[in-house]
């Protein structure tokens, strides 16, 4: 199960790649202003129809070769800005740069080589498996549509299947069935890999498996990474293995970006009371200091009628007045200009008292 | 988990002749499952035993697939026809696996209830939360519909439920994830069970409001004095509300103590494993220590321990004979071979995994 026991790749990019476009300064991914609203049905008594602001104006860049988390409780839109990323939906507003290129405009990148560029691994294991084929025919399903001749595609198959830590010659031909959840996890990660694709996503892809196998895949992601210089996206509800993985981590709250910034900072420092409720609101692992009070009450509201100003307000212990009228800016905090909040009481001069202390 | 001097739990503390005193509300001997079709038979619990006393709360904990939900559901038998059981469990004195079909009903009403991780296992999309909790008062309790209309706005308000009266009238659906959860635990409350079982309620809960609902079930299991039965995969879970741990592995208690003796000092392989590899603060950049391998197939157990193909500490011995449930200290039964006092472990070779 360990990589080491792996041979080494020579058909694999490794570091200096020939793909890189826009130099090392240059993000891999630069979003701005993303925005989609989902219209939903209007019932018979309001007719008029409502909108799910799933993702509602959203900016980040992700350098080359960093691992960006997102964090932020269901509903908040981390799903919808990864499929926005991936062009599985379309924006209704923003851009997206691909390594200096723009996306889906003239002279820029193509959605398809976007695509190519950029792979998704979700959280169930199965649903992206088809279960009539044996797990080497899926993950060479890609390069083979994509013109790689039928052997050459299978002997990626199997390499990478060797790279994910799963012995070809016994697992080539199994069908998703009769895999273990990690397993699978494993082949959907090969699978994404098989396009050699420069950023991966990582929806929730750890999440449903048990802590013992969680391990060895978070193992398997961070030395993938490191050895074809690889750039991911990586979203989870879990917060300490987000400060595992992660570089930078971008908290959002109801289609918005609360906080973002260097993961050391994010946890020993957190700016946005959102962000420090959340952080306090991981068990405490010591049966002896429990948490005895909860960080938060009430569930996120429903982002089809968010509240006005900031978003947060409705559950935030610092709201005063200000934070009801004027939707706070995500603003770099002048002693730590890669740490940006959007809230009146971190901001100077927002109108609010400013009861937050940055530290 | 890094304090140094370890305090022992004092119940654990005072042996047996606190346990005389207080004899276990649930007590569980040799129970064995077996899933039964035409073309398999499954053996998935394996001997396993434990008690639980009133008021306190046992948690099982383990990887999915070693049986945590199956042995806490044969505590009610909510259990498909092809389970076939052995062993004993006793509630409240009653002989559960002995009992008449027909008398299954009152063991699940008023003795024991069951809280899931998905509320909607428990709630009718088409009745009202009112109507639901109603319905169970009248029709188990004898009550009339208007007390039982009031009891049921106090149950909302025990599980703090905001602006309880509007949401007696609400359908499942009209609430939040949250809410729904709690509304669910104020239906299993609702006929003062003396037995709270509970399938990881809080495990698809966000952070802020899993935090809430574990917290709110703490404190309404100590106020009415329920024995509970908690199962979860997270440790971080455990450690919040656990006064005793289980640890299931292969459909075997592999481990069995206080919390703050297991999370200080683990001894079996498999716990050591566990806590090693679950992620925390401080280990960025490290490589993880996981287990390797996988949970075995129940199908096609191995002979010997379960849990060798993954143990560090395996030898020889291991592959032949399977450890049995050992009492290394007050409270505390281990299943492995390393602490038994079988000089064959000491004398064989250890083995090489990975
Ligand atoms: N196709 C759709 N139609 C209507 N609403 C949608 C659609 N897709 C997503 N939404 C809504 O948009 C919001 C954000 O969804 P999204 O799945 O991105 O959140 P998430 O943060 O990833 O949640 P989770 O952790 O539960 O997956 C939610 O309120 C969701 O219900
Ligand atoms: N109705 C059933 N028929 C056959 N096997 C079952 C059934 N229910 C559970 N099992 C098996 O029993 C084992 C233990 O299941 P369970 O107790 O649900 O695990 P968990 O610890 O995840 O709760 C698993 O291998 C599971 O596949
Ligand atoms: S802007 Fe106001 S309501 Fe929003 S997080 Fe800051 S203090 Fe709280
Ligand atoms: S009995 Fe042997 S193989 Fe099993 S847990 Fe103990 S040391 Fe490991
Ligand atoms: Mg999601
Ligand atoms: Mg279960």
């Amino acid at each position: 199960m360990t990589l080491a026991v792996v041979p080494e790749n020579p058909r694999l990019p490794v570091s200096a790649d020939p793909r890189d476009r826009g130099g090392p300064m240059q993000p891999m991914l630069l979003v701005e202003d993303l925005k989609k609203h989902f219209p939903i049905k209007g019932s018979l008594f309001s007719p008029s129809r409502a909108v799910v602001k799933a993702v509602d104006g959203v900016s980040f860049e992700v350098a080359k070769g960093e691992t960006l988390g997102i964090v932020g409780e269901s509903g908040c839109g981390k799903s919808t800005t990864a499929r926005l990323l991936m062009h599985l939906i379309q924006p209704d507003a923003g851009t997206i740069v691909f390594d200096g290129d723009p996306v889906g405009v003239v002279r820029g990148i193509p959605v398809d080589e976007l695509q190519r560029n950029m792979q998704m691994v979700f959280q169930d294991s199965y649903a992206s498996l088809n279960p009539r084929l044996p797990i080497a025919d899926s993950i060479a399903f890609g390069p083979k549509s994509h013109g790689l001749p039928k052997s050459e595609a299978r002997e990626r198959a199997r390499d990478l299947l060797g790279m994910v830590g799963l012995n070809p010659r016994l697992f080539a031909e199994r069908y998703p069935h009769e895999l273990s959840g990690g397993q699978r996890q494993r082949v959907n990660i090969a699978r994404a890999l098989a396009m050699h694709p420069r950023l991966v996503i990582l929806d929730e892809s750890v999440s449903a498996l048990d802590k013992s196998v969680e391990a060895q895949v978070l193992n398997l992601l961070v030395s993938l990474k490191d050895r074809l210089s690889l750039t991911y996206l990586f979203i989870s509800h879990d917060l300490n293995v987000v400060q595992y993985v992660s570089d930078r981590v971008m908290v959002m709250y109801l289609g918005r970006v609360a906080e973002i910034g260097p993961v050391e900072r994010l946890y020993e420092a957190p700016q946005h009371p959102y962000t420090r409720a959340l952080l306090s609101s991981r068990p405490s692992m010591d049966p002896r200091r429990r948490v005895s009070v909860p960080p938060l009450s009430g569930d996120p509201p429903n982002p089809v009628n968010p509240p006005s100003g900031c978003r947060f307000r409705t559950r935030c212990p610092l709201a005063e007045a200000v934070c009801a009228e004027i939707e706070p800016p995500l603003a770099a905090l002048p002693a730590f200009p890669a740490h940006k909040v959007a809230c009146h009481a971190v901001a100077a001069a927002s109108g609010h008292s400013g009861t937050a202390v940055p530290v | 988990m890094a304090v140094p001097h370890p305090r022992p739990d004092p119940a654990a503390d005072a042996g047996p002749a606190a346990a005389a005193a207080t004899a276990p509300f649930v007590s569980v001997r040799d129970l064995t499952v077996r899933f039964v079709s035409r073309d398999a038979d499954v053996k998935v619990i394996n001997g396993v035993s434990f008690d639980v006393l009133k008021g306190e709360v046992l948690c099982l904990l383990g990887e999915s697939g070693s049986g945590k939900s199956v042995t806490m559901r044969t505590l009610i038998r909510l259990l498909p026809p092809t389970a076939r059981l052995g062993g004993t469990v006793t509630i409240d004195g009653i002989d559960v696996l002995g009992l008449p079909r027909n008398d299954l009903k009152r063991l699940r009403g008023s003795l024991a209830a069951m809280i899931f991780q998905e509320p909607m296992t428990a709630l009718d999309p088409v009745f009202t939360i009112g109507q639901q909790i109603g319905e169970a008062l009248v029709e188990q309790k004898g009550m009339s519909w208007a007390d039982a209309r009031a009891r049921a706005l106090q149950l909302l308000e025990l599980v703090q439920i905001p602006s309880a009266r509007r949401r007696l009238d609400n359908y499942p659906h009209e609430l939040s994830g949250g809410l729904r959860q709690r509304a669910m635990i104020a239906l299993a409350l609702s006929l003062s069970p003396k037995l709270l079982l509970a399938d990881e309620p809080t495990t698809a809960l966000d952070a802020t409001v899993q935090i809430q609902v574990l917290l709110l079930l703490r404190e309404l299991q100590k106020e009415l004095g329920m024995a509970t039965v908690f199962v979860t995969h997270d440790l971080g879970v455990a450690a919040e509300i656990a006064d005793r741990i289980g640890v299931m592995y292969a459909g075997r208690l592999v481990e069995l103590g206080a919390v703050a003796e297991i999370m200080d000092a683990p001894r079996h392989p498999y716990t050591e494993g566990l806590m090693r590899s679950t992620v925390h603060a401080g280990m960025r950049g490290k490589v993880l220590d996981a287990i390797p391998g996988a949970p075995p197939d129940l199908a096609d157990l191995p002979p010997g321990c379960a849990f060798a193909p993954r143990c560090r500490s395996v030898r020889e011995h291991c592959l032949a004979v399977e450890p049995a449930a050992e009492t290394v200290g007050p409270g505390r039964i281990v299943r492995c071979l390393r602490h038994g006092d079988d000089p064959a472990y000491a004398a064989s070779a250890p083995l090489a995994i990975g």
